[in-house]
């Protein structure tokens, strides 16, 4: 039987002076485990492999990474998916920094994402219950709040990876249309108002590598196209 | 250690999950000197995977709904050991709390009135019992914890929360009063190790699921507050008590939500029968967890489990048909196909009761001051230390907790807890002082994994333990095996203290973490069998062959665990709830 190759990017900014990639060889006993399963079985051979990871189901975003040239979470993508020739590369999510092996610095992420304001604003006082929402109001929201932070969509961006200071990203984005659609929220005007220099939103080229990738099915591309239409439908 | 960083805050929250965020944003609000610690970014806690809702008398689906009937019903859950007076408080509270939510901006699913959707769960009932099946868990589809976490941590940007993201809490720092003075802690990213100074310090760090080898917890799930308080001295709470969740994707442990069975969904063995049917004839499939679980353990011990082991039995779901399963359940179609290479549209789910949640932890009152006992056994508050959520034991669950409870519990004792440590502060707190001593003893442990230069690898020694945790204190237990299962921890203690942490560099080394990790699996995992093995009697999710009854005679107590002498000692439960007549004990049926 045939074992599979596993070649890891690797850099311990302490004792590494540039990043190599490792090869490691590995027998998964022809069972299709997720990438994260194989990575485990990896740190067993070598403790000192860094990567994130959580909830091991999809729905914490923890071990977003590039496995064999796409982004993806590594705990809901089996081998049979990714492997090609029986080799496997994975890499650090692209376009951010290194911390060390998988784990990047996912600050600027974060930062574009606390850009867009990511809670709901409403002027008026709360009633004493719940505000109401209609089913079809709320059916706006579906495909928008699901986003798990995990970062695959913006580090496959171009846009992003060129100005990840400037351009808000298409995770980013998905939220600043999440709060736009939220027929509870009161802040269209401002919220629209920060997105309208040349680089926060308007940097999307409608590449659509963000769809591609997005573990949970989600379509920035599109929400990025809604958020136009509002910008543009506001300026006449 | 001389030259080891400093710093201060008036209150430190140990962990980013819901009740964690709950409690920051309650002291964020008030411009107290707050920050949340956690080892993982905040929304990849274990909130997260909180799927079908949280229980709440919001009276949506029944304009007539009651908390005292939630109440009822969470007092019965817990096999009458819940703290009336807590679960009276969370559940008249509750409401407040979820509409808090709401404004907030969780995207709560809704009914055609445009109020907040709500589906039936397990244990839930009208009218103290009498009135049928109640729907009283609010869910945003079956993403609920999802919903609930990414909300709280925005609110907690919008209020300016300081976050410590990717900080591991290694021990509390406890001075020679006995109080808790602060805690070390690690910053992953670099490895620096410094001494954070508080006047409160409130543990959210969750549950420990990960010490068995088949849970539906999240990795991160090894009970760092938990093993923190036990080296500290301090006394743990009804450890013995936990549940295994029925629905468990057979061989990935993944969560598969009660809401299934809520929104029609139902069990069968290999002969297709829905055997619920004869364990709980009224409440069926959503009966107590701690009974389905029991009944699903029976049928496959009985030789009608499905598979070619006839290990697990089978959740249908396909008769609700595409379009139910797509707006309420979209969650699981995706993990089974995911997990289980089954299409629930088309296919039943295998599953098998998986351990998933502690009932036990840090005992506390219901401001999440945390509770140990003077030499007379009588209740005594540790100063400066709190603790809420999982992590905690107000008692709000007793010794079974109903679904959508947990996720209440969070988000009522987390704003308990914020509310009661700004109230404090704002009528003055001193900081209390730790000598030189105190930290060095704090220091100790992650000294001795810089230093270990050879012994045993940690996966390995993290197995074992999860295997002894399976094999002896799993759904069933008893004495002999629960005995092996005592000594077989005791000499997995030795051998963890003498492990080997191979990798010793700064930079976000996770091998150092999980090295930490190992040692708080290794106190709950040893709470729990000293728990279990003495508490002799049937109680909720704690079955045992050799005592099969309950024994309200010996054990209408909570057990307290004292991991000094390893010894375990009694608690009252609390029978006095302020506005209300106490639910008297009876026979638990569904």
């Amino acid at each position: 039987m045939s074992t599979l190759q596993i070649s890891i990017y690797r850099y311990n900014p302490e004792t590494d002076s540039a990043p190599y990639m490792q090869e490691f060889e590995l027998d998964t006993q022809g069972r299709d485990i997720m990438v994260l399963n194989a990575l485990e079985m990896i740190k067993q051979q070598d403790s000192s492999m860094a990567y994130r990871r959580s909830c091991r189901e999809g729905v914490c975003g923890s071990d977003g990474m590039n496995m064999n040239g796409k982004n993806g979470l590594a705990c809901i993508t089996p081998l049979s998916e990714v492997v090609k020739d029986n080799k496997l590369v994975l890499r650090p999510l692209p376009g951010l920094p290194v911390i060390r092996d998988l784990v990047v610095d996912m600050g600027v992420f974060y930062k574009q994402y606390e850009s867009i304001q990511p809670y709901l604003q409403n002027d008026t006082n709360p009633p004493a219950t719940e505000r109401l929402q209609s089913p079809e109001d709320r059916d706006k929201l579906d495909g928008l709040y699901e986003c798990i932070l995990c970062a695959c969509c913006s580090t496959a961006c171009p846009s992003f990876w060129w100005n990840p200071d400037k351009f808000v990203g298409p995770a980013g984005l998905l939220q600043a249309y999440r709060f736009l659609a939220d027929s509870r929220d009161t802040a269209t005007r401002e919220r629209l108002a920060r997105l309208e220099d040349p680089f926060s939103l308007f940097r999307c080229r409608g590449i659509m590598n963000c769809v591609a990738v997005c573990p949970k099915g989600l379509n920035p591309t599109r929400a990025i196209g809604k958020i136009r239409e509002m910008l543009l439908s506001n300026a006449t | 250690m001389s030259n080891m960083r400093s710093l201060t805050f008036d209150a430190i929250i140990i962990g980013g999950g819901g009740s964690g965020l709950r409690a920051a944003l309650e002291l964020a609000k008030s411009g107290k000197k707050t920050a949340v610690l956690s080892k993982v970014f905040p929304t990849r806690s274990h909130t997260v995977s909180a799927q079908g809702g949280i229980t709440c008398a919001i009276a949506s689906a029944d304009p007539n709904d009651d908390w005292r009937w939630h109440m009822y019903d969470t007092v019965k859950g817990g096999d009458y050991i819940t703290d009336q007076e807590a679960a009276e408080y969370m559940c008249s509270e509750g409401p407040k709390a979820v509409f808090e939510l709401e404004h907030m901006g969780l995207p709560f699913s809704r009914f055609d009135n445009g109020r907040i959707y709500q589906r039936p769960f397990g244990g839930q009932s009208k009218d103290f019992g009498k009135g049928g099946q109640a729907a009283r868990t609010c869910a945003a589809a079956d993403r609920t914890g999802h919903a609930l976490l990414h909300t709280l941590y925005q609110n907690n940007l919008k209020n300016n929360t300081v976050f410590l993201n990717e900080w591991y809490a290694v021990d509390l720092v406890k001075n020679a009063n006995g109080d808790v003075v602060g805690c070390i802690a690690m910053c992953i990213e670099t490895g620096e190790v410094v001494h954070i100074k508080s006047k409160a310090t409130v543990l959210a760090t969750g549950g420990a699921g990960r010490i068995y080898s088949s849970t539906t917890n999240a990795l991160i799930n090894t009970g760092d507050g938990i093993g923190m308080a036990l080296r500290a001295g301090f006394p743990m709470q009804d450890m013995e008590m936990w549940q295994f969740h029925p629905t468990g994707i057979y061989g990935a442990g993944v969560l598969v939500t009660e809401g299934c069975r809520g929104e029609g969904g139902y069990l069968i063995n290999k002969d297709g029968e829905r055997f619920m049917e004869r364990y709980a004839p009224n409440a069926k499939d959503l009966a107590g967890r701690d009974v389905v679980a029991r009944a699903m353990v029976m049928e496959i011990l009985e030789g009608r489990g499905c598979g070619e082991n006839g290990d697990h039995v089978m959740l249908k779901l396909d008769h609700l048909g595409e379009e139910v399963l797509g707006k309420r359940l979209p969650g699981i179609v995706e993990l089974s196909k995911t997990f289980a290479h089954v299409d629930p549209a088309q296919d039943p789910i295998p599953v098998v009761p998986t351990c998933h949640y502690m009932m036990g932890g840090m005992p506390t009152n219901v401001h999440g001051q945390a509770i140990m006992q003077d030499a007379d056994g009588n209740d005594q508050v540790v100063n400066g230390l709190f603790a809420c959520g999982e992590a905690a034991c107000v008692s709000v669950h007793g010794a079974n907790r109903l679904g959508g409870n947990s996720l209440l519990d969070l988000v009522v004792f987390g704003r308990a807890a914020g509310m009661f440590i700004e109230e404090a502060l704002n009528e003055g707190v001193d900081y209390l002082e730790a000598a030189q001593s105190d930290i060095d003893s704090a220091m100790a442990r992650i000294n001795r994994w810089d230093e270990s230069s050879g012994g045993e690898a940690i996966p390995d020694l993290r197995a074992e333990l999860q295997d002894v945790m399976q094999n002896d204190f799993g759904v069933f237990r008893q004495e002999d095996n629960m005995q092996e299962g005592v000594k077989k921890l005791a000499s997995l203690r030795e051998r963890i203290g003498n492990a080997h942490l191979a990798d010793k560099s700064n930079a976000f080394n996770t091998a150092r973490v999980e090295a930490l990790e190992l040692d708080n699996l290794l106190e709950v995992a040893e709470a729990t069998a000293i728990s279990a093995l003495e508490r002799k009697e049937s109680r909720g999710a704690h079955s045992r062959y050799d005592y099969p009854d309950r024994d309200d005679a010996n054990w209408l107590k909570h057990s307290m665990y004292f991991p000094v002498e390893k010894r375990l000692g009694q608690r009252d439960v609390n029978f006095a709830p302020k506005t209300v007549e106490t639910f008297e004990p009876k026979i638990r049926t569904y």
